[in-house]
């Protein structure tokens, strides 16, 4: 069936996601006709794009398209043909059976003469945006119209551009719709100190144009002189569409919906800011995206409703945390005022100070998460505990909502931890709480831990330690064995946790050759035959490659070595050669060819770099910038052989068009006309992620020292298995912190992390030409200590596609 | 019942917490040396991935038991009683001893 959805912002790419989720029969075929030229992105964070975000970086579709669904931008819907059920856009008519009006709202612009003039602006879209930025340069001064949650945004913008800003608000106090008068002056208490002069009570009359200024005046005979205006006094849901398709709609404005978010049409559907459900609009996105999941659920045949929305609010506006939830006055109201630290809480409570109400928070929302959790029930905990700065320990009913966002309640929480929900990451993926705004992350996190899920970080039953902490004893007490820390600080004898990860500490800070003595039986298989085992028993061969650049000569060495010893050959994702089937005791005898052509381990086998990948960049390409390949081989060949607490992967890629996939890997880098762009924490992989833009336009020298330090921070503080970006995530401030003590050097590190890389640098040899050269640790290369070259009888290899695959595997 | 002994290796040849396969007769058994020196012997075979993979796993404990963990998918198996601490399987165990500094395996 055909499903047309209107508008790709933030409501309509979560119903197409929800029903690419939930629609695992495939039953509809889904088009998107979107007005904006971009995929949808995050409209509530929209100042982050002067704080150095890009659009890039604030959109939501980082995965790219779910797939049976055609999304159409820069193609707005022009009209609506119910009776033959189609939409029609200037490019072609859509047929469908079933349509969601996702139009969201434009802003509202005061009647006011002069409204029109040069230099005013609305702020809603990135475009929106992009023009503020353009006029502001190289002027000085900007007014907002509007003190709500969009004005403040707006005024941060024009902060962060660098403009003297004063904002102008109708309404007695700021954001009128969540704050009472008292928290409202807290907050301007707040915001003038940070510059931004304050109107409040204050209606724009006209504006007028002035040469190339503008005159503001207001009802109060105040005229204020600016360079620029910026509309943000509240939004009208675009409902154009519908009333031109003859849809009911809201006294008010707003597409009218029943509680099943229908229209007057069954056939045609509203959600987000555009739909007026039972006659109310809502302006935030937690109501969105609930609105978007019961029209997912009713396609597929559910019978969810909306049963009204939650609008709690928290966020930082210009630095400051504010917070509202539910009603902010009841019959007996709580509060706290602190003008010396900007503080302001209020409680609102029944007359029997029985039952929690709602609330406003200025100054530190701490208490949020708990608080609007424990709403409709008592005050969890002491009152006086919350009237002051931090988050009391307490504990929420099983019905208390945790995350707002998604609807997910404190049993949800604990249904999916008792599902086996370890962490915060687990926690998130299966049931989407704080995936959103994050603010309930906290929450997550002390639940778990109420939970008793073994928020320890001991790393097995050996070590009551960290990989973190063992790392620390590991280097600074010296230790150089596996036993001589077991018996210091463990109990038993290990296990296949414990053991390959002292090996791997002792492999980072550089203890010789991995299979040296006593380190060679705390390897795992790979580690310890130097090779990817398979599932047959059989193991797997990866030349280095660097860069994924190899001359013809050494391409036929190891088409002659698969030829000879009958290996099934495969290119890898990561621009190398991948040889399997080899048997243990064919491994030296293999090696021995590779090495002789001048090839290394590839330590494909290894929690190490595996591969730095590159497009041809700028010796061929006619797009490239720079030489992709160059410094991709250096890399590569910089970091061959760093243990470290997971896989590294890398990619270089010589323009913005991005052909290595850089932003995919630990660390990506692309070029750009003057330098180079490096980004962290991608990954492939269960759960793919984009890396983020660390460094932007540095040169060669700077991108090697960051990615050195950056590389051995990891490898010192990082749990076992954590990969990049999940470590990242971990750390208190995450790329903020990273930034700060890999860059700015607050921790004192640097030099130490530079030391510690050189080293590094100086002492790599390769693992498997000292194998071939060293009779001890060649004879474990046997397939049975009393019959060294017998091959085990039960591999066997059968032919797909004229290769040798596995066969027979007894059962 | 008679117990037939088969020499495999010499007792230096093998690595503290650490195994190598040994063929048999017919059977293939993981060899290990304990960190105490003491050995253990029990079936090669893998029983839940059906390779002969048991001899190259790490060695350790889990309580006071000595364990071998797959490599393939990391079910930790007695090296006293061949059975599986995580999974419904169990392998055989040989008897095995040293004679004169040499490794003895034994089949019924």
């Amino acid at each position: 069936m055909r499903l047309v959805v209107v508008g790709n912002g933030m409501v309509g790419q979560r119903l197409i996601e929800a029903l690419a989720a939930r629609d695992t029969e495939g039953r509809w075929s889904v088009t998107v006709l979107a007005e904006e030229h971009r995929r949808a992105y995050d409209r509530v964070r929209l100042s982050a794009y002067f704080e150095g975000a890009t659009a890039e970086e604030l959109t939501l579709a980082p995965a790219g398209v779910p797939s049976g669904t055609d999304i159409r931008l820069g193609e707005p819907a022009l009209s609506v043909d119910r009776a033959a059920r189609v939409v029609r856009t200037a490019a072609g008519a859509y047929p469908y059976d079933a349509l969601v009006l996702a139009t969201g709202s434009f802003p509202f612009v005061p009647p006011v003469p002069g409204r029109d003039a040069r230099g005013c602006f609305v702020y809603r879209t990135l475009d929106d945006l992009e023009a503020l930025r353009s006029y502001a340069s190289g002027r000085s001064s900007g007014i907002v119209v509007g003190g709500g949650l969009l004005g403040l945004e707006a005024a941060n913008a024009l902060r962060l551009l660098g403009l003297r800003t004063s904002v102008v608000e109708f309404a007695p106090h700021l954001m009128p719709m969540q704050l009472d008068a008292a928290g409202g002056a807290m907050l301007r208490r707040r915001i003038s100190e940070l510059g931004i002069a304050v109107h409040t009570g204050t209606a724009v009359t006209a504006l007028a144009t002035d040469g190339e200024r503008l005159r503001v005046d207001t009802a109060g005979d105040l005229a204020l002189d600016t360079d620029l205006v910026v509309f943000a006094a509240g939004v009208r849901p675009r409902d154009d569409l519908a009333r031109a398709a003859g849809l009911a709609v809201a006294e008010r404005g707003g597409i009218l919906v029943d509680d099943a978010l229908r229209t007057s049409d069954p056939a045609v559907y509203a959600v987000g800011e555009c739909a007026a459900v039972e006659g109310r609009c809502y302006g935030l996105v937690a109501p969105g995206y609930a609105m978007a999941d019961v029209v997912v659920d009713r396609l597929l045949g559910g019978t969810a409703c909306f049963g009204g929305a939650d609008t709690s609010t928290k966020l930082k506006l210009l630095g400051v945390d504010v917070a509202s939830f539910g009603q902010t006055a009841g019959a007996l109201d709580v509060v706290y005022a602190d003008p010396a630290n900007g503080l302001y809480a209020k409680l609102a409570l029944t007359d029997d100070a029985g039952t929690l109400l709602g609330g406003i928070l200025v100054g530190d929302a701490t208490a949020y998460g708990t608080l609007r959790a424990a709403v409709g029930g008592p005050v969890p905990g002491k009152l006086a505990d919350f009237l002051s700065a931090g988050a009391p320990d307490v504990a929420l009913p099983g019905h208390a909502q945790v995350c707002s966002c998604n609807n997910v309640t404190k049993d949800a929480v604990l249904a999916a931890i008792g599902d086996g929900c370890g962490d915060v990451p687990a926690v998130k993926a299966c049931t989407r709480a704080g995936t959103t705004c994050g603010s309930c992350v906290p929450l997550l996190k002390s639940l778990l831990a109420e939970a008793g899920v073994a928020q320890s970080t001991a790393l097995c039953e050996h070590f009551a330690y960290s990989r973190q902490e063992l790392f620390d004893l590991v280097r600074v007490r010296g230790i150089r064995t596996f036993s001589a820390l077991v018996s210091g600080y463990g109990r038993g004898r290990g296990c296949d946790i414990c053991k390959p990860t002292v090996a791997s500490i002792l492999a980072s800070l550089g203890n010789g050759h991995v299979l040296d003595g006593e380190q060679a039986a705390l390897q795992d298989t790979n580690d310890h035959f130097l090779a990817n085992i398979q599932r047959d028993g059989t193991y797997s061969v990866v030349p280095r490659i660097p860069g994924g650049e190899i001359t013809p000569e050494r391409l036929i060495v190891i088409g002659e070595v698969a030829r000879d010893f009958g290996l099934y050959t495969k290119i890898t994702g990561g621009q190398r050669i991948d040889l399997l089937g080899a048997r243990v005791e064919q491994l030296p005898d293999i090696w021995r060819r590779l090495v002789a052509a001048g090839f290394e381990s590839g330590h494909a086998y290894g929690k190490a770099l595996r591969t730095v990948k590159s497009c041809v960049g700028s010796t061929w390409c006619r797009y490239g910038v720079q030489d992709s390949v160059g410094l991709a081989v250096a890399l590569e060949l910089r970091y061959r052989g760093l243990r470290a607490p997971h896989k590294i992967k890398s990619a270089v890629s010589g323009c913005a068009r991005e052909c290595a996939e850089a932003r995919s890997k630990d660390f990506g880098i692309i070029a750009t006309e003057q330098g180079w762009n490096l980004y962290v924490g991608g990954n492939g992989g269960f759960r793919p992620r984009h890396a983020d833009l660390f460094l932007s336009d540095v040169d060669t020298d700077t991108l090697v020292r960051t990615v050195d330090r950056f590389l051995m921070y990891y490898i010192r503080t990082a749990d076992r298995l954590q990969r990049t970006a999940a470590w990242i995530e971990s750390l208190d401030g995450g790329l903020d912190h990273l930034r700060a003590v890999i860059v700015d050097d607050s921790l004192g590190l640097c030099a130490d992390l530079d030391e510690a890389m050189a080293r590094h640098v100086a002492s790599h040899t390769d693992e498997w030409r000292d194998v071939l050269e060293d009779p001890v640790k060649l004879r474990r290369f046997v397939s049975f200590v009393n019959a060294p070259s017998t091959p085990d009888p039960s591999i066997s290899f059968g032919s797909e596609r004229g290769q040798p695959v596995p066969l027979g595997m007894p059962s | 019942m008679i117990v037939v002994w088969t020499p495999v290796c010499r007792f230096t040849d093998l690595l503290a917490e650490r195994g190598v396969a040994a063929l048999v007769g017919d059977a293939q058994v993981a060899v290990f040396r304990l960190h105490d020196d003491g050995l253990r012997a029990i079936g090669n075979r893998d029983p839940v991935s059906g390779a002969h993979v048991l001899s190259r796993g790490v060695v350790g404990t889990r309580g006071d038991r000595p364990v071998v963990a797959s490599p393939m998918h990391k079910q930790a198996y007695d090296l006293d009683t061949g059975e599986c601490l995580d999974a419904d399987a169990r392998v055989p165990v040989f008897p095995i001893r040293v004679r004169g500094g040499v490794v003895e395996v034994g089949t019924a």
